[in-house]
């Protein structure tokens, strides 16, 4: 049984079904990151004293992971720009660095928090930090999600390159769209926590 | 110009599909290699998910109603012990028998959770949309078969959970079906299991309508336009919609209440809150009104979640009975999308009461006006369709009909909850109850009801047994009534929803105390109106009039061009072509008095 | 037609390097500015402004809405409508309240 545009696109849409589908997942985060931003506005002008992040945070290591975070989409761009040319050794190589980039976000992440803890500041220590540890923990459970699948597509699922290129070079562009969108959510994170 | 090219490449479609079908039949032919737990368990054929997603469904229902039979003995005979199962539900649930307070609650937070997240938004939308939506557009599938099948067993896992938290110490969530903050944070272990269900039963939505809006815009067979489609694909649209848009503003708000009782954060906790004398160790500076403004903005448009779809399968099964087209099809479109729109703007007209500001109360009860149109619209449309025509009083006809005034009355009740000054009498009193229940129980079921009878044959290429059929309608109806119509009495009187007692304490209650054994007896006989359904349903499959392919001699794809049951793989022995709008009924000149979608010529 | 499509890859490539550029100067940028220590309101709107120019880029040209079809378009129309709705949950919980949760 084969579902027809799974690959080609439908004329009268222009759209195969997977773009289509991960824009509207996308559209569907938006409204879920959209309400932890509406939160933290709502509880920071309702609070007696709002701490500026840079105060408790640390600026120059989230610093790094932006420009980390960003370099990975460009490089995530590149991997699918490099199957759209039928390179796929250099697709190899663009995603394998996607997903390492990927996991120094998360190592950063993971010494980010520890220094916190360390200095014994939780999320029930105060609504700021509450709300810095709840967004940009589900922030990097997208990150987690999003290695596992660019993992997969890097290794086993990359054999479809041989049976259906055309098929797959979309599921690397939908693997995009996502990773993008995740950059994206952070680049609004990381003032909106850090630097006001 | 547009058309000649949609026409060419919806053509190559058809033929590429039929091609694929076939080859794919005799692939089953030569291998017979599916094994069972691939085809009935982990199938990912949207027919098998739309009959596990049925019966699941309706199994919560099922519990959910004899949660609320169980809570009705307490309303009815207040203290006594409860004939039965009441000494089964142990010593820290109802000791000798007497249902516990703490134990009523749960039963309502339970209630309520179960019957609008796992029973009739599964039903409506996961087994009638899966179904028949992609039947209905011509598709051979959903265009995620994988995704459909995850979905349904990530609302399995839901249910299970909802489920399991009964056994939790303390019980399961307690604290209404809208875990208002802070006394659900504060809650016993039960809310922590309550939110994680409703994690699983959101990510289930999620999967679910992504597929349903991805598959309607993209699978639709050649000729099917978005004005040809039948109005219960509109209904599913909207419906996956509001799904996919309302929803995760709750997900948020989960995940918050979920970091408030397991972290310790006070997202949702006020400072300086004290209960029972005990101050409790939360920084505070959070805010309560948070949890019910990010709730609402789900479950208001939830509301449309529950009647749109029901909506959908009235219009079908009025269409066919009254061997008309429906009345004012277009506008019924344009209206449910505006409905679709406009149910996002209205809810904080559920939250008058909060010390919400005029200003806000004034904009809420404006856009609460204005939706309160195209509900009117499509009732309307409906009232005119009937008009003219020669009924067809089948058992699905009857369960439609009465959807009309239930649903009106619905509606129409909910209005003055809608205008702040009524509300401030009216708010968290039992007319409220009345009010929804009659949009969800008599309204909704109802419509659901006449769809598993209408669609029935077509599932399992049986008719319903006709006299139980009536049976099953005439004892739902006038029992849903004796349950809900008292309650618009006790309500305006003043009495208050989630009192265990049912108000026995309080003396305005007293002059419409007696209703409550009214209404009790009447859910315990609503609850024998069952059982010709349930004996109905089992027994028609294996023993029922077999079914001929259009049984209802219906014009939309579902009915008229596949078999009875459909085939396992791609529905259709060759996929349809489209060549006229949906319900072309007692067209002039016609030989028939219906002529099919995919029928070229009259 | 596929090789049409690769050439125009190969010219989007330049794009996307210059996209990548612009994302680090905006970085720097806003990251400067916190330095500044500015009023609340100014950090804001410039941490925003500068923040929203980033998304747009990634959005228009990592995620290709440029050249996007009208389908996804009208998604994202509504989607932003009722984020537009979302982010004024705040204003309308506080407008004119009478603060008895506060």
């Amino acid at each position: 049984m084969n579902i027809p545009y799974t690959s080609t696109a439908r004329p009268d849409t222009g759209l195969y079904n997977a773009k289509l589908g991960i824009w509207l997942f996308l559209a569907s985060e938006v409204m879920l990151f959209g309400a932890l931003f509406s939160t933290y506005i709502l509880l920071r002008v309702n609070a007696v004293s709002w701490p500026h992040g840079y105060e408790i945070l640390n600026v120059p290591l989230a610093t790094l992971n932006t420009v980390v975070l960003i370099s990975s989409s460009v490089t995530m761009v590149m991997a699918w720009a490099s199957l759209m040319m039928k390179k796929f050794d250099k697709y190899k190589m663009y995603m394998g660095l996607t997903i390492l980039l990927a996991l120094v976000f998360l190592v950063v992440k993971y010494f980010e928090y520890s220094a916190k803890f360390e200095h014994h500041l939780y999320p029930s220590t105060n609504t700021f930090l509450a709300i810095y540890f709840t967004v940009t923990a589900l922030h990097g459970l997208h990150i987690v999600g999003g290695v596992i699948v660019n993992a997969y597509l890097w290794g086993p699922g990359s054999k479809m390159w041989k049976t259906d290129p055309q098929r797959f070079t979309n599921r690397v562009e939908i693997a995009g769209l996502y990773w993008h969108f995740v950059d994206l959510v952070w680049i609004f994170l990381f003032p909106v926590l850090y630097l006001l | 110009m547009a058309d000649e090219t949609s026409k060419h490449n919806s053509q190559k479609q058809a033929e590429g599909v039929g091609v694929g079908t076939h080859a794919d039949v005799h692939h089953e032919e030569h291998h017979h290699e599916v094994s069972f737990i691939r085809k009935y368990v982990f199938s990912t054929d949207h027919k098998v998910i739309g009959i596990q997603y049925g019966i699941t469904s309706l199994l919560f229902l099922f519990f959910g109603f004899m949660l609320m039979m169980v809570m009705r003995w307490q309303l009815a005979y207040p203290g006594e012990p409860i004939p039965w199962i009441g000494l089964l539900l142990g010593a820290d649930r109802a000791p000798d028998g007497i249902m516990l307070p703490e134990f009523y609650n749960q039963l309502g937070a339970m209630h309520g959770t179960i019957m609008v997240f796992l029973g009739v938004v599964p039903l409506a939308v996961g087994a009638f949309g899966n179904y028949v939506m992609p039947l209905q557009i011509g598709a051979i599938d959903m265009a995620f078969p994988k995704l459909n099948m995850m979905s349904y067993w990530v609302y399995f896992m839901g249910g299970v959970t909802m489920l399991v938290s009964f056994f939790l110490p303390g019980g399961a969530a307690n604290s209404g079906w809208t875990s208002y903050a802070p006394l659900a944070v504060i809650a016993t272990t039960g809310q922590t299991v309550w939110l994680i269900g409703m994690i699983f039963l959101i990510t289930s939505s999620l999967l679910g309508s992504v597929n349903f809006i991805v598959t309607i815009i993209q699978l639709r067979t050649h000729g099917l336009t978005f004005m040809r489609l039948p109005f219960f694909v509109w209904a599913q649209f909207v419906t996956s919609f509001l799904l996919l848009l309302a929803f995760p503003p709750l997900e948020a708000a989960g995940i918050l209440q979920l970091m408030d009782r397991v972290a310790g954060t006070s997202f949702f906790m006020p400072s300086g809150l004290v209960v029972s004398g005990i101050a409790l160790p939360y920084t505070g500076g959070g805010s309560p009104l948070l949890w019910q403004h990010l709730f609402w903005f789900l479950a208001h448009p939830e509301v449309y979640v529950l009647i749109l779809p029901a909506m959908g399968i009235v219009a079908e099964i009025i269409a066919n009975n009254t061997r008309k087209p429906l009345w004012g099809y277009k506008s019924m479109v344009y209206a449910a999308i505006f409905l679709g729109f406009m149910s996002f703007v209205v809810w904080a007209h559920h939250m008058f009461m909060t010390g919400m500001g005029t200003t806000i109360s004034a904009f809420f009860q404006t856009t609460t006006m204005i939706i309160s149109i195209p509900s009117i619209i499509i009732l309307t449309a409906f009232f005119l369709s009937l008009w003219g025509g020669s009924i067809r009083f089948t058992t699905p006809m009857l369960f439609a009909l009465a959807f009309l005034p239930m649903f009106g009355i619905g509606g129409l009740t909910g209005l003055p909850l809608g205008l702040a000054p009524p509300d401030i009498h009216l708010h968290d009193t039992y007319y409220v109850i009345g009010h929804f229940h009659y949009v969800v129980a008599p309204g909704t079921l109802m419509a659901l009801f006449a769809g598993i009878y209408y669609w029935y044959p077509k599932v399992t290429g049986r008719m319903m047994n006709d006299m139980l059929g009536k049976l099953h309608f005439w004892g739902s109806f006038i029992f849903l009534n004796g349950v809900f119509m008292p309650m618009f009495i006790q309500g305006l009187a003043g009495v208050s929803r989630r009192l265990y007692d049912g108000g026995e304490q309080y003396a305005h209650a007293q002059s419409v105390l007696q209703w409550n054994e009214v209404m009790s007896v009447s859910a315990w006989l609503l609850g024998l109106a069952q059982i010709p359904f349930i004996i109905n349903f089992f027994l028609s499959a294996k023993k029922g009039k077999k079914a001929a392919n259009n049984p209802w001699d219906a014009t939309t794809l579902d009915m008229a061009a596949t078999t009875s049951p459909p085939l396992a793989h791609g529905n259709f022995e060759r996929v349809p072509d489209v060549h006229r709008p949906p319900y072309e009924y007692s067209v002039p000149g016609a030989d028939r008095d219906f002529i099919p979608q995919h029928e070229r010529t009259a | 037609m596929d090789t049409a499509h690769a050439d125009d890859v190969k010219k989007t490539v330049r794009t996307y390097i210059l996209v990548f550029v612009a994302l680090m100067g905006l970085t720097v940028i806003t990251v400067a500015i916190s330095y500044l220590h500015l009023s609340v309101a100014a950090a804001i709107t410039v941490a925003l402004i500068v923040a929203t120019v980033k998304a747009s880029l990634v959005a228009m040209y990592f995620m290709h809405l440029v050249s996007e079809r009208k389908a996804i378009y009208w998604t994202l129309a509504l989607t932003a409508f009722f984020f537009i709705l979302l982010m004024f949950l705040p204003i309308f919980s506080d407008q004119d309240s009478t603060r008895i949760f506060h």
